[in-house]
């Protein structure tokens, strides 16, 4: 049954990446499709197997490498943990798939879109079902690939193309950190299996392992907080966090239902399914949670603050993922790991609910993707609209709905723990549970509330008028060229020629699916992942110490506590709903008033022009130093070329020599015998 | 037969094709074709036959097999052949690679085609004899003679500055070969013996290792070609015709790599402890700066060159970490450096056999007439970046595990080649293959035709393959690199570390 949930997306893959010119483009969709259709069942088969039973395995599939030491297997370790990302991502994938038939009907080279997306599928299962560092490094980079092939997947969009080629390099800066980190725990422990690494944590950080362990200058307890350390950069890269946040939104450039699969779902969380998998390393290094709590608090308040002022519908959403993920990282940070993989599996039903809700709109829209030129969409889209308000309430909260459970629980989690940063964090998270409401439905309102911008309706939006000159150029070359390709046959989608219209059944169903998630999985599923049930059913895949009770910890809060989320949803949507239904003059009054913290916000806190200025400028200036003056000047320059001027030189020199006078000769050879013997004389001696 | 064996066969092979060719009259089409199809023919059979001895062959062993012993130079230097698994995949990476060098050569060669075939079989005939002499005499005149014809590809049938590049080649293998024949003479002096086997068991004392060492170094380290004598690789390659530089970068670097492995590391294991923090420094300069300075060339065969020389670098790095891992992944990541290489250069070939030209600014947007070539591309440069599931990730994986046991600081500057390495790379491919195809010039291009698909289908198969099963290579590296550090380091085995460099 593994091999089949694995095994059958990489069929597709090749399917339709090897025979899809020949078989053409509908049937690639099918195979693939019917393909993901198979595996998600099966996920769910072994969820319940795993989660509820005690179907847990490892499955050999074969070696690769051996090499002293390491020993490197192809093998699938079924647990829990696995059982659950099993879920998320063939669900997730399979909807996508379908979705996409419907999406992508005009796109000339759809098989190579679906190829795509089975590779990934199959990278990313690589990813969750690996017993070893290594495999899940193979998956964890191909993850990076197939994200690198989707982003650019329009290629002739230079947009898509600079973004798809930052998505990679910033995840590479991550995965830096994380190969370094393979190596410390291999340099540590000798393995890279984790069925071999988990029992000796404890034994080596108490000093019994390995009594004289010194590296860098660091104790055993030093050398696994490096070691988590460099493996949470990894996490960082993968799953966009603060510093290594800049290429999510720019990821937005890729077709929607990739960022609803990729950016939204299952990739971005890989990161944090790192964090959980390797909780038995992380549990022994407090100071490494901490850290994580802090990043995640952080990352959840900055995402939030940007996303309060996008105008892009992708990119708002976009980092409201950014945001959550910060979220499902403070849970992990304060040793919640079973609430913040739940928080990843809810979130991925709500956030790939949105992010197709908006590929709906923006399909409705014929590529329009600014909220400012939307409005009024209620009436033209209502199956769509409904499918957003699912998503939305789920998102921020609202009783009984998925983000309910999860994000309240990680709040309340915050608030009971007693480590560092957690205080920092339950501050952070409650701000930005209020500003994650009022985005979300700032969003709603513009898209979906009022009088339409679009058409002959009304005038060019006007609202939030700084800088307005700016937004434009900033989406203009991505919408000319999307223009120009005509990659949905829509290029000639003046606002007032179409009306907006409902998208095909094939993509209302799986919306319709992911909304009854978003609705039912955090009711359904709380109370084994974070609930009473917690122990039967993770058992061993997250490991805890016995002295961590923070599941447990985290239902009895003070009642404050537990309310504080809700009164911040409701402050949100008050607060969204006054702005930009009552009084929409609000905004642009505001903005004017504060330009500075605007703009600030509007630029994504200048991360984009900082990384420019610190690291690809010099880069390029460093390399052509080093060619031009490195390679030509000083190598070139007193090595070959120098040499064969001074050999010029000498010649000439020697032709000088040559003066015709015998005396002269005769000296010369009377130093050299004299040298001789004077250098035969000195070694004989000794 | 007549007391000659396999290896001696693949010598001999590539000889008797070279005569065959030259005896060929004429010069019209039909003599040209003919000495296509004969060279065709004989690195063919060349190949089936060195996979004979790989079917021979037994990985389990370190010891030197399929030896033969033939009267040579009076009694101590005797032409003798022999391989252990060191040796024998770079035999097979030669044998391989040349039906694609001959094949590579078809159509863009129209000008002297005899000299060119037989000039690259005699090349061959010279580099299979670099890996499988067992005489250090024997070694070194193979290592050197393999220059000529080298010289004589780019010279003849290279590009505008052809001189200049053969002349700065020259000056720079000129000190090495000086410094290295004295090494040979001294190592003579000293064992009595130019038996390659029997100075592996010779004790040579450790202050002349020192200049034993150095005066290998010298040489090796310009065929590497390590940082800072790296200068004439790029010129070399961007003159040489295709399939120069696919020779140049997928077996001529690795005898370098070879060289080490063979002689300095166990024949002089004192100076080799010694002097690895100096090979590290040069092998990690290596990696960031040719890294830093491939980023911004404007020439893709200069921009691959350099990124050659910081594969390089991960070579020399895990050989010099003396740990199982560093030394079988940097074999692996030598003969996985030369397919991917070699492909990267075939995918420019292709190009520059319909353009003429090598300027990265020239193209754009390649992707929309040529998918298929997009599809090569593509694969091979995320070999070159080292995504797993490819070749390229198992040896900078391996290498840079082996150097983190001896120094964190050491793999942690080489590390940050993965950054830089996806940085050019990619760069390189959004320049030329994507974007909207704009430039008039190519609006008539051409995808792959089956030459070009029947030359770049099996290095893509193999470099997948080789991603997902190394098994296949590594296997033969293990037994002589346990014997190697079970031998000449037993006391940094005994420790599996070098604690001091911490």
């Amino acid at each position: 049954m593994y091999h089949a949930i694995v095994f059958l997306p990489l069929l597709g893959f090749l399917v339709a990446g090897i025979f899809g010119r020949v078989i053409g483009a509908r049937p690639s969709e099918i195979v693939t499709t019917s393909f993901l259709m198979i595996a998600a069942v099966l996920s769910w088969v072994a969820l319940f197997d795993v989660g509820f039973g005690d179907g847990a395995t490892t499955v050999v599939v074969g070696n690769w490498m051996i090499s002293g030491d390491l020993a490197v297997d192809w093998a699938f370790r079924i647990d829990t943990l696995t059982a659950v990302m099993l879920v998320v991502v063939n669900t997730v994938s399979a909807l996508v798939h379908l979705y996409s038939i419907g999406y992508m009907h005009e796109d000339p080279s759809r098989s190579r879109f679906f190829a795509y997306l089975s590779l990934f599928t199959f990278a990313m299962l690589m990813l969750v079902t690996s017993d070893n560092l290594v495999q899940m490094f193979f998956g964890w980079e191909g993850v990076g690939l197939a994200s690198y092939l989707l982003i650019g997947f329009w290629y002739q969009k230079e947009s898509a193309n600079a973004a798809a080629m930052k998505a990679f390099i910033v995840n590479r800066v991550g995965d830096f950190g994380f190969a370094l980190g393979i190596f410390l725990v291999f340099y540590i422990f000798g393995s890279t299996s984790f069925d071999v690494i988990f029992p000796q944590v404890e034994a080596f950080v108490a000093g019994t392992a390995q009594p004289d362990f010194v590296f860098l200058g660091l104790d055993a307890q030093g050398t696994l907080t490096l070691a988590c350390l460099l493996l949470f950069m990894g996490a960082m890269g993968k799953s966009a966090q603060f510093l290594l946040h800049t290429w999510l939104p720019d990821a937005m450039e890729g077709p929607t239902p990739v960022s609803a699969l990729i950016h939204a779902a299952t990739m971005v969380t890989a990161g944090v399914f790192l964090v959980a998998r390797m909780s038995p390393l992380f549990e022994f290094a407090p100071t490494a949670l901490v850290f994580v709590t802090f990043v995640g608090a952080l990352t959840a308040f900055f995402a939030a603050t940007v996303g309060l002022v996008q105008n892009d519908i992708k990119r708002v959403i976009a980092y409201s993922t950014c945001s959550q993920l910060g979220y499902m990282f403070v849970a992990l940070g304060v040793g919640a790991y079973g609430a913040g993989i739940f928080h990843l599996f809810t979130h991925a039903f709500f956030k790939a609910l949105l992010f197709l809700g908006a590929g709906s709109v923006i399909h409705a829209m014929h590529h329009e993707q600014d909220i400012r030129n939307m409005g009024g969409l209620r009436k033209a889209i209502p199956f769509t609209m409904l499918m957003m308000v699912i998503g939305t309430i789920a998102l921020t909260g609202f009783p009984f709905t998925a983000g309910y459970y999860s994000k309240d629980a990680i709040i309340e989690a915050a608030y009971a723990s007693n480590a560092g940063m957690a205080d920092f964090a339950f501050v952070a998270t409650v701000v930005a549970a209020l500003m994650t409401s009022f985005y979300s439905w700032r969003l709603f309102f513009l898209t979906f509330a009022g009088a339409p911008r679009w058409g002959g309706h009304g005038a060019h939006p006007t609202h939030e008028g700084v800088e307005h000159d700016e937004h434009d150029r900033d989406l203009e070359p991505s919408q000319a060229a999307a223009h120009e390709q005509g990659d949905h046959g829509q290029g000639d989608h003046g606002h007032g020629d179409h009306k907006p219209h409902e998208s095909p059944i094939v993509m209302l169903v799986p919306l319709l699916l992911l909304a009854i998630g978003a609705l039912v999985v955090g009711f359904l599923f709380k109370n084994a992942f974070i609930g009473y049930g917690h122990a039967e059913f993770w058992k061993d895949s997250l490991y805890t110490r016995p002295d961590n009770t923070i599941l447990d910890d985290l239902h009895h809060v003070p009642v404050w506590v537990v309310w504080s989320p809700f009164v911040m949803m409701l402050a949100g949507f008050g607060l969204a709903y006054w702005m930009y239904i009552r009084d929409t003059a609000v905004p642009a009054r505001l903005a004017q008033s504060q330009p500075l913290i605007y703009r600030f916000l509007l630029n994504k806190w200048y991360f984009d022009e900082l990384y420019e200025v610190i690291f690809v400028r010099p880069a390029k200036w460093i390399g052509r130093l080093f060619w031009r003056q490195g390679d030509g000047r000083i190598i070139d320059g007193f090595g070959p070329d120098g040499v064969s001027a001074r050999v010029l030189d000498a010649t000439s020199w020697v032709v000088r020599l040559q003066t015709g006078y015998i005396y002269h000769y005769a000296f010369a050879m009377l130093l050299g015998v004299a040298a001789m013997v004077t250098w035969y004389l000195l070694t004989g001696a000794s | 037969m007549f007391g000659f064996g396999i290896l001696f066969g693949l010598l001999v092979i590539p000889l008797i094709g070279a005569a065959f060719i030259l005896m060929l009259r004429g010069d019209d089409e039909a003599a040209r074709s003919n000495a296509r199809w004969a060279a065709l023919a004989t690195t063919a059979v060349t190949f089936l036959l060195s996979l004979v001895a790989w079917a021979r062959f037994d990985t389990s062993s370190a010891d030197f097999q399929l030896v033969e012993s033939h009267a040579w130079l009076g009694e101590t230097t005797l032409f003798s052949l022999g391989v252990d698994g060191f040796s024998l995949p770079f035999v097979l990476l030669t044998t391989f690679l040349m039906p694609f060098c001959i094949v590579a050569s078809w159509t863009s060669i129209q000008t002297r085609v005899k000299e060119y075939m037989v000039a690259f079989l005699v090349l061959e005939t010279l580099m299979i004899g670099v890996f499988v002499a067992l005489d250090l005499v024997l070694f070194y005149v193979f290592f050197e003679a393999g220059l000529i014809p080298m010289f004589l590809i780019i010279g003849v049938w290279g590009g505008k500055r052809r001189i200049y590049a053969s002349f700065k080649f020259f000056l720079y293998t000129l000190l090495g070969s000086v410094l290295m024949l004295i090494a040979v003479i001294a190592m003579y002096w000293d064992a009595g013996t130019t038996d390659i086997p029997s100075l592996l068991r010779h004790d040579f004392a450790p202050s002349l290792q020192t200049w034993l060492w150095l005066a290998f170094f010298a040489s090796f380290a310009v065929k590497m070609p390590m940082w800072p004598v790296h200068t004439w690789l790029p010129d070399a390659h961007v003159e040489a015709p295709t399939a120069g530089s696919v020779i140049l970068a997928a077996i001529l670097l690795k005898m370098g790599g070879y060289g080490f492995i063979r002689f300095s590391i166990p024949m002089f294991p004192d100076a080799s402890l010694y002097f690895a923090p100096l090979v590290f420094a040069l092998s990690v300069i290596a990696i960031v700066y040719t890294s830093l300075v491939a980023l911004v060339q404007e020439d893709m065969k200069k921009l691959i060159a350099y990124s050659s020389v910081a594969h390089m670098g991960f070579v020399t790095m895990g050989l010099f970490s003396l740990t199982p891992q560093g030394i079988e992944g940097a074999m692996f990541q030598m003969i996985s450096h030369g397919l991917i290489s070699g492909a990267l250069f075939l995918c420019v070939g292709v190009i520059y056999d319909r353009m003429h030209t090598r300027e990265i600014k020239a193209y754009g947007g390649l992707v929309n007439r040529m998918p298929l070539y997009g599809v090569a591309f593509l694969l091979f440069t995320m070999a070159n970046v080292g995504l797993p599931g490819t070749s390229g990730f198992v040896g900078e994986f391996l290498t840079l595990l082996g150097a983190f046991q001896v120094s964190f600081w050491v793999a942690f500057v080489a590390t940050t080649g993965v950054v830089l390495s996806a940085a050019y790379a990619l760069w390189l491919y959004w320049r030329v293959m994507n974007g909207p195809l704009v430039k008039p010039e190519l609006q008539a291009i051409k995808d792959l035709d089956s030459r070009e698909i029947a030359l770049l289908a099996p290095l893509g198969v193999l470099v997948i393959y080789f991603g997902v099963q190394p098994q296949a290579v590594l296997t033969a590296f293990a037994a002589p690199t346990q014997a190697l550090l079970a031998y000449a380091y037993p006391a940094v085995t005994a420790t599996a570390a070098l604690a001091g460099f911490q």
